[in-house]
């Protein structure tokens, strides 16, 4: 018999009879569906929901809740990721039935507050990042890079680069800048890094051509590394006739200090639930705003929210060149709230103190650290580092990340970049206190002495979470994607 | 400064230990130029107490939907019952991110695999993904998961599908050049005629159900059209109205898209909402998106992972089946939690709830003056009325008297525009009459005395004439 899940799914509480909330009588008098809908197909069986009562459906979510590992309750140094505090104050700010109770088609007269707020959210992102305007539409950063490439597409099309057909992404890029390129139809060009882990100048000659479209970069990279060649990038990009996307995932690195828009970049989104605090939900949602300068302005997706000189706040629909809507309604606004709210209190001080603390962190980890595992492209990062435990063995970065685990704190990003073998990369954030650190450095030293003494206890960590090692190759090949009764695997492996 | 919580103290320390004199030492691999120009110039920072103080009167200077406020079309406003509300609030869920580490995740990685199950359930089809960013989105992520099935490169879309889909929809189509087809809605009924005049070369057939207009498309004959072309049905639907329709997968739809937002979000402006796509196996290589599987550890207790991830953009890169990496999970366990409390009784008597309160309600107006519908087509929670007004002027005047009565059907597609790429004409064009027709979603937060109070105020305003209502 094999044991079952630490909590079963909610399905498997159900109870002929229960229910967890009771609705109010309908009020009017009642007609047959049937008869109301005549020759409409009814639905013949119910769903196979749960019938749990509330206290019952409480008990069910508080105690999967304890199965999670979460910012709030230890360090989650997951690279890329900007996995800070997330200020519980903006949680409060986004209830406020005048932002979430709001309904998108109300009329402007109702929603002038929101509307304001929306306003001064992109004035913010724009002095942050140095552009021109934004827009919030975009519900997450692969969005906003879709959003982007997309614009850039349309102003080639309006300035004779139809034929241009290739976007140059770094070798070390993430995965969702190939993707968006990809699925706004250009053919991806993957450029070689430097040995030094930047972009390569003479490679990035050798590929810019009349068929460059655009350069998507991420900069700090995922290495970590400001790319200090930043200009003469912009430059040759745009002296081909191509133009820079920057992807703005590292932009905690940076505030305060350089802005996309000096760089000569000409679009840029913005991850909110990284740099700016709101909470990452398990996977989502985020918002990934996107901001462009004066030449890509009109290809943004309308509505945009603009002041009238009489100050009241309206959408501006009228936007011909737009390259339309990527998302119904107004993006994800309880997002935006949030994000607002922090930017409010953090104001210019606390937002450059923030990449100071962040990028200070991240180097007192490295060099705390670079002597037990060595770092590739090693040197001052910014708000992040790679490290490579390839000297471990094969595998090493996987088993080294479980057995963080053990120790309350997450695992960094593993096997990512992909330029980097056996890649841990770490993030600590601003929001770490030194002892958080100390003890992320303890446990890492403890692993690398437990690879010469002991080596099982990392090979088969994790020890002490609530499940071991999920059998994800039997995952893969019978996949069991919903809860059904009979839904158990076989006893085999 | 806030959020930040080292002393200076701890600063000068952790500098020595580096190495670095000072912060500036730090971002010495910025060129000088880049510093000296990042001059944020934002107004200093708040207080707690004073950003509260900020946000509350910004909340305040909006107006907040009450009783009698039917507006719909697109995103419903629905009672939350507070459970859903404390659970997803939970530290654990929502400041976690995607489950990469399954060991100290299977919380988030058991409710997703929950909502999975609910979405298959709700729209008859074998499996779901762990949510994508919205319904609209969630369409065209069909289409194109359509294509790449059928290796064709062009779909048709059913004018019955709401105006910003269809946008979106063609704001996704503009990057590959898909050839966007529209399939008009039958002039009487308002729904969706067939496939006539469209090219059998289509690989995907989109519709809505209900269509925007709020009718109760018949999906067997349009899921029939679609095969006998080889292309793959879409039906984005929305969730609620399947405590009492027949399924899309048993009416014969490959695909089912939609919103979620139904079950546990707030209306919050329009997002964050939760988009869902579900489909038949045999399409499950294609499907975009996180999904999750139940397996067992190493110790063989069951648990549960993410799966199938070299379809996955962090995988597979330029090749993958999408470009989605973070996504509404927070939103889908609120949309889990809600319909884990309604169970199949709550959800058939909430559905049934706004069916019988939209009938009355619409029956009532149409008893009034010069009041008809605006297409015959049976409709679930949201009905569309031609009035003998403009639909703009009745609202203005509805509203002086306390009731926001709907949208006007103008009011959608002036939040759209023509847009770009292939398959532009025809798309954004409003029906006939549109400057008089309002949509009206009624739910269970329309209570009989607001029906009430919409059908006393509507005769006063129709009565007045057209100087009340222009």
């Amino acid at each position: 018999m094999i044991p079952g899940p630490l909590e079963p799914p909610i399905f498997a509480h159900s109870i002929a009879g229960h229910q967890g909330v009771d609705l109010p009588a309908a009020g009017v008098p009642r007609v047959e569906p049937a008869v109301l809908l005549p020759g409409v197909a009814l639905r013949s069986a119910p769903p196979l929901l749960p019938r749990v009562a509330e206290s019952q459906v409480v008990r069910h979510y508080t105690r999967l809740s304890h199965l999670n590992h979460c910012v709030d309750t230890g360090f989650y140094p997951l690279g890329s990721c900007t996995m800070k505090y997330n200020p519980k104050l903006d949680d409060e700010v986004a209830a406020l039935p005048g932002f979430a109770e709001m309904h998108p088609y109300q009329p402007e007269a109702d929603t002038q507050g929101i509307l304001q707020l929306m306003h001064e959210l992109e004035k913010g992102l724009l002095a942050v990042t140095g552009m021109h305007r934004a827009s919030l539409q975009p519900a997450a950063g692969a969005q906003g890079e879709l959003t982007g490439i997309l614009m850039i597409k349309a102003y080639h099309r309006d300035h004779s680069g139809s034929e241009r057909d290739q976007v140059i992404v770094p070798d070390s890029a993430h995965g969702t800048n190939l993707a968006s390129a990809t699925m706004a139809g250009y053919h991806v060009v993957e450029l070689p890094s430097s040995p030094r882990g930047l972009v390569d100048l003479e490679a990035l000659r050798a590929h810019l051509s009349e068929r460059t479209a655009a350069i998507m970069l991420t900069n700090p990279n995922t290495l970590g590394l400001f790319e200090e060649d930043i200009l003469e990038i912009s430059r040759l990009v745009h002296d081909a006739g191509a133009l820079c996307y920057y992807d703005g995932a590292n932009l905690n690195a940076i505030m305060g200090k350089a802005r996309p828009g000096d760089m000569g970049m000409d679009v840029v989104h913005v991850n909110l639930h990284k740099t700016f605090s709101t909470p990452h939900g398990g996977g989502g949602p985020g918002a990934g705003p996107v901001a462009v300068t004066d030449r890509l302005e009109p290809y943004l997706p309308a509505p945009l929210v603009t002041r009238d000189p009489d100050g009241t706040y309206r959408l501006d629909r009228d936007r011909p060149s737009s390259i339309g809507r990527v998302k119904a309604f107004h993006g994800n606004v309880g997002v935006l709230v949030r994000a607002y709210s922090y930017l409010l209190r953090m104001g210019s001080g606390g937002l450059t103190q923030a990449s100071e603390d962040a990028v200070l962190n991240a180097n007192y980890l490295r060099t705390r650290l670079h002597g037990l595992f060595p770092v590739p492209y090693d040197g001052p990062c910014m708000h992040e580092f790679v490290l490579s435990a390839s000297e471990h063995g094969a595998g090493a970065a996987r088993d080294i990340g479980k057995r963080i685990l053990d120790f309350g704190m997450h695992a960094p990003t593993v096997y990512f970049p992909l330029i980097v073998h056996e890649a841990l990369m770490i993030e600590p954030t601003e929001t770490e206190d030194i002892a958080t650190l100390d003890r992320f450095v303890e446990v890492m030293t403890r692993i690398d002495t437990e690879f010469r003494s002991d080596p099982d206890v990392v090979r088969t960590a994790p020890h002490t979470t609530p499940v071991r090692r999920p059998d994800e190759a039997h995952a893969a090949r019978e996949p069991v994607l919903r809860w059904s009764p009979e839904a158990r695997p076989r006893e085999s492996r | 400064m806030p959020y930040t919580v080292h002393s200076d103290q701890d600063r000068r320390r952790l500098l020595d230990s580096i190495g670095a004199s000072s912060a500036v030492d730090l971002f010495a691999q910025i060129p000088r130029i880049l510093l000296d120009a990042a001059v944020l110039g934002l107004p200093p920072g708040l207080s707690e107490q004073e950003t509260r103080d900020r946000t509350d009167a910004l909340a305040a200077a909006d107006r907040v939907p009450g009783p009698a406020s039917f507006l719909g079309a697109g995103l419903y406003r629905h009672f939350v019952p507070a459970a859903v509300r404390s659970l997803a609030a939970r530290s654990e869920f929502a400041t976690a991110y995607t489950p990469y580490q399954p060991e100290v995740s299977q919380g988030t990685l058991e409710h997703i695999f929950e909502f999975q199950t609910c979405m298959c359930e709700l729209t008859g089809m074998d499996l779901s993904n762990a949510s994508l960013y919205d319904g609209a989105s969630a369409l065209a992520e069909g289409a194109f998961m359509a294509l790449r099935s059928t290796h064709r490169d062009a779909v048709a879309v059913s004018a019955g599908v709401h105006p910003e889909a269809r946008e979106v929809l063609r704001t996704y189509a503009s990057g590959p050049q898909i050839a966007i087809h529209s399939l008009a809605l039958h002039d009487a009924t308002g729904r969706t005629g067939g496939l006539d005049g469209c090219p059998a070369d289509v690989g995907a057939v989109l519709v809505q159900q209900p269509n925007y207009l709020g009718v109760i498309e018949d999906l067997a004959p349009l899921a029939d059209a679609a095969h006998a072309i080889g292309a793959l049905l879409v039906v984005s639907v929305n969730p609620s109205s399947l405590g009492l329709l027949e399924t899309p997968g048993a009416l014969g739809a490959d695909i089912a898209v939609g919103d979620a937002q139904v079950f546990g979000c707030s209306p919050s402006f329009g997002g964050p909402t939760v988009g869902f796509l579900a489909c038949r196996t045999a399409y499950m290589r294609q499907i975009p998106g996180r999904l999750v599987s139940q397996t067992v550890d190493e110790d063989g207790r069951l648990c549960y992972t993410l799966t199938l991830q070299a379809r996955e953009q962090h995988i597979r890169r330029e090749k993958a089946t999408s470009n989605i990496c973070s996504n509404q999970a927070l939103s889908a366990l609120a949309a889990t939690i809600h319909l884990a409390l309604l169970g199949p009784a709550g959800l058939a008597q909430r559905a049934d709830i706004c069916l019988q309160r939209a009938h009355h309600l619409q029956a009532r107006l149409c008893a009034l003056p010069g009041v008809q519908p605006f297409v015959t087509g049976p409709f679930f929670n949201e009905f569309s009325l031609l009035l003998p007004c403009s639909a703009a002027g009745f609202r203005t005047a509805m509203r002086d008297r306390g009731v926001d009565p709907g949208v006007p059907l103008e009011h959608l597609f002036a939040d759209t525009h023509p847009g770009l790429g292939p398959g532009r004409a025809g798309l954004a064009g409003r029906p006939p009459g549109a400057g008089r027709c309002l949509l009206t979603a009624v739910t269970e937060l329309n209570p009989p005395e607001a029906l009430d109070a919409y059908v006393a105020a509507a005769s006063e305003v129709l009565a007045a004439g057209p100087e009340v209502a222009p």
